[in-house]
């Protein structure tokens, strides 16, 4: 295994290559759903940013470039595989049916997080940077415990790869032999730091020290990254333990519309990276092997605006919280102390609406 | 008779043989049944699958615990001693904690984090800390502490049973303090005060290891012909404050006893409640008696950090002056 390991199906040229080590049985019509995951999901990013430059959202986090990465993990899951997501995962909610709207309640400030994660086996945005990957780790113990089919993944970034809990959850998942699939995005940028300010050696070389496998994938093929995510899945449910996926990507985007990359990294390389834009190869696929035609493309981008249009107005028209939802949910059992503060602090409220009332 | 830690092994087998989905995971605490043997003979009854050592990590620990409970099961994790649990503090503050409130209360976390916590074991560093104070402050949490066999029986499975995280602080001085335990039904809930005794002239609040001191004390002044009320609060979080504003007004001065730092303590929020419901029925200040606020010193100087029954004592003579 050399360093410089990448698995690759899909070249930017949109030539279909194959990978004896990842063999991928798909039908066309299965490419064609692919890139239609690839352009909703661009198009709810964009649709985000705009919404968040208007003033609509506090804060937005963008996918920008990393569609493939997602898409093609987050379709690799069968029903019940769980996944864990950090803040940045809005392809794989999509892969998982979460309605797009739903996302953008923690960014609007309406909530932490505005879906039941049990309707699509889709957990909650994590904002501590790895904490999830020791839940998806433990979940996955569950799974073991249950003697289910069904496998987790925890999807994590670069910059996540420094912290602790990524290397306790490594650990666990390797003696416990859990079936945990660690997907990590590498976008080569932690919010100001490149990838080098993080490792000395590839990040897919890590899992070798933790005795697992270790796999580093075009992150901007789709094919790939779902062929590689399938086998992963497959060894876990196997029984075999976990597996890390470095899904080489690039975050084309700004860390969040509050960061600003042109203080830190050079237009040069956003521009190296355009050339390999994970919608574009899947696109030049289909069309020089004549799999779909203008009508086809048409399609798809009316229904992305359509979604778009309604994804605006959805989160324009969505409720703000009410004022004892900061009490509600704190705990699962009655609690003395927080009903008393509750129903102080809605008298004291309330008073005011006296007052006018008089 | 029955040893407090031999009581919370037998909470903790009760819990296990009733609900299939109750785990037990910690640093040694299987093979080896803990180093304070709390969990001995577990893993021989209910396999390793359900009493699991785990790699020495203690936000490994609570953050798979954390997944296990998304996945339905009730994990009693152990955390070896109490300065230990930092490394997994913000898998407990900013996971455990919320998020049963940002998932709207769609999510249930029914792990309980057994912590032996204290001095007076003539420990080295880092293994006779009091830090309840950091947990009682986060929402999201329940804490709770025994001080004697019966609770700590009972207590052990009332936090299993909560369908909240507990954090459930073990007295690990009085880990071997004897006492009949009724195996029949429990006499409080979990989150109820107990009046261990009562009196007519102070009240004398404690709770976990400082209960039997606090008891000693009001056998003390028994002689000296004061009257003592000792309560034990038994839970920290949320406290249980209604007897305690009860015995206050009864007895119109109040010292509130425990190890941990008397800065922004427990007592200091039970004194400043104490004085919002109970100001004209008191005739002195609320007094604390309670750890310094250092870092916690060699065992050879712990018996000046502790507070005992003489500086007890000497609290209560403070109260009666006024």
């Amino acid at each position: 295994m050399s360093e410089l390991q990448l698995v690759q199906i899909l070249s930017p040229e949109g030539e279909l290559l194959t990978d004896p080590e990842y063999p991928l049985e798909i039908s066309t019509e299965e490419i064609r759903a692919l890139y239609r995951d690839l352009v909703m999901v661009r198009r709810f990013d964009v649709e985000a940013t705009a919404l968040q430059r208007q003033g609509e959202l506090g804060l937005w986090a963008q996918s920008l470039g990393q569609e493939a990465a997602q898409v093609g993990s987050g379709r690799a899951l069968i029903p019940g595989d769980y996944a864990f997501p950090t803040y940045r995962e809005h392809g794989v909610a999509w892969a998982k049916g979460v309605p797009p709207e739903k996302l953008l309640g923690m960014y609007r400030g309406i909530n932490h997080g505005g879906w039941d994660p049990r309707d699509n086996d889709f957990h909650l945005y994590t904002l501590v940077i790895g904490a999830q990957t020791l839940h998806a780790t433990g979940y996955a113990m569950g799974i073991q415990r249950d003697k289910s089919n069904n496998a987790v993944i925890a999807y994590f970034g670069d910059g996540a790869t420094s912290q602790g809990d990524v290397n306790e959850a490594f650990t666990y998942a390797s003696v416990y032999h859990a079936p945990v699939v660690f997907f990590c995005q590498n976008n080569q940028w932690a919010i100001s730091q490149p990838i080098e300010s993080q490792t000395k050696v590839a990040l897919y070389r890590r899992a070798a020290g933790f005795g697992f496998p270790g796999v580093r994938v075009d992150g901007n093929d789709v094919l790939a990254v779902l062929a590689v995510t399938r086998a992963a899945l497959a060894r876990a449910r196997a029984g075999e333990g976990p597996t890390l996926i470095e899904a080489f990507t690039y975050r084309m985007g700004a860390h969040t519309t509050s960061d600003d990359p042109s203080r830190y990294r050079l237009a040069q390389e956003l521009d190296e990276w355009k050339l390999k834009d994970p919608i574009a190869r899947v696109k030049s696929y289909l069309t020089r092997n004549s799999l779909a035609n203008e009508e086809f493309f048409a399609g798809i981008e009316k229904e992305a605006e359509a979604m778009a249009s309604k994804l605006r107005s959805d989160i324009i028209d969505a409720e703000d919280p009410y004022v004892e939802a900061i009490f509600d949910y704190v705990y699962a059992e009655p609690h003395p102390i927080l009903d008393a503060e509750k129903s102080a602090y809605i008298n004291y409220l309330e008073s005011f609406t006296e007052g006018e009332k008089k | 008779m029955i040893t407090l830690g031999k009581a919370i092994n037998m909470g903790l087998r009760r819990a296990l043989t009733e609900d299939p989905k109750v785990l037990v995971m910690g640093e040694d605490v299987g093979k080896l049944g803990g180093v304070f043997r709390v969990t001995e003979n577990l893993q021989s009854e209910f396999g390793e699958d359900r009493i699991i050592d785990t790699p020495l990590a203690e936000s490994g620990i609570l953050g798979t615990a954390i997944g296990l409970a998304l996945r339905g099961y009730r994990p009693v994790c152990e955390i070896q001693f109490d300065g230990f649990v930092y490394p997994a503090f913000d898998q407990i503050t900013s996971q455990l904690a919320k998020m049963h409130a940002r998932s709207l209360g769609t999510l249930k976390l029914p792990v309980v984090v057994r912590i032996p916590y204290g001095g007076g074991i003539g420990a080295v560093e880092h293994h006779s800390e009091s830090n309840e104070t950091y947990f009682a402050h986060t929402a999201g949490l329940r804490v709770v502490t025994c001080s004697n066999p019966n609770d700590a029986y009972w207590m052990m499975q009332q936090a299993i049973q909560s369908d909240d995280p507990v954090i459930f602080f073990e007295p690990k001085r009085r880990y071997w303090d004897k006492a009949e335990v009724n195996e029949e039904a429990p006499s409080l809930g979990l989150h109820e005060t107990r009046t261990v005794q009562e009196g007519s002239d102070l009240t004398l609040i404690s709770y976990g290891p400082t209960v039997r001191t606090a008891i000693e004390v009001a056998a003390v002044c028994a002689k000296e012909g004061r009257s003592v009320e000792v309560m034990d609060l038994r839970t920290l979080s949320p406290l249980d404050l209604a007897p305690v504003f009860e015995s206050a007004q009864k007895t119109g001065r109040v010292v509130i006893l425990h190890e941990a730092p008397t800065f922004l303590g427990l007592g200091a929020e039970i004194a400043s409640q104490i004085t919002e419901e109970c100001f004209y029925s008191l005739d002195a200040p609320v007094l604390r008696v309670g750890g310094f606020n250092v870092p916690y010193p060699p065992a050879r100087l712990e018996e000046h950090y502790l507070p005992d029954l003489d500086r007890t004592l000497d609290a209560i003579d403070r109260a009666f002056a006024f």
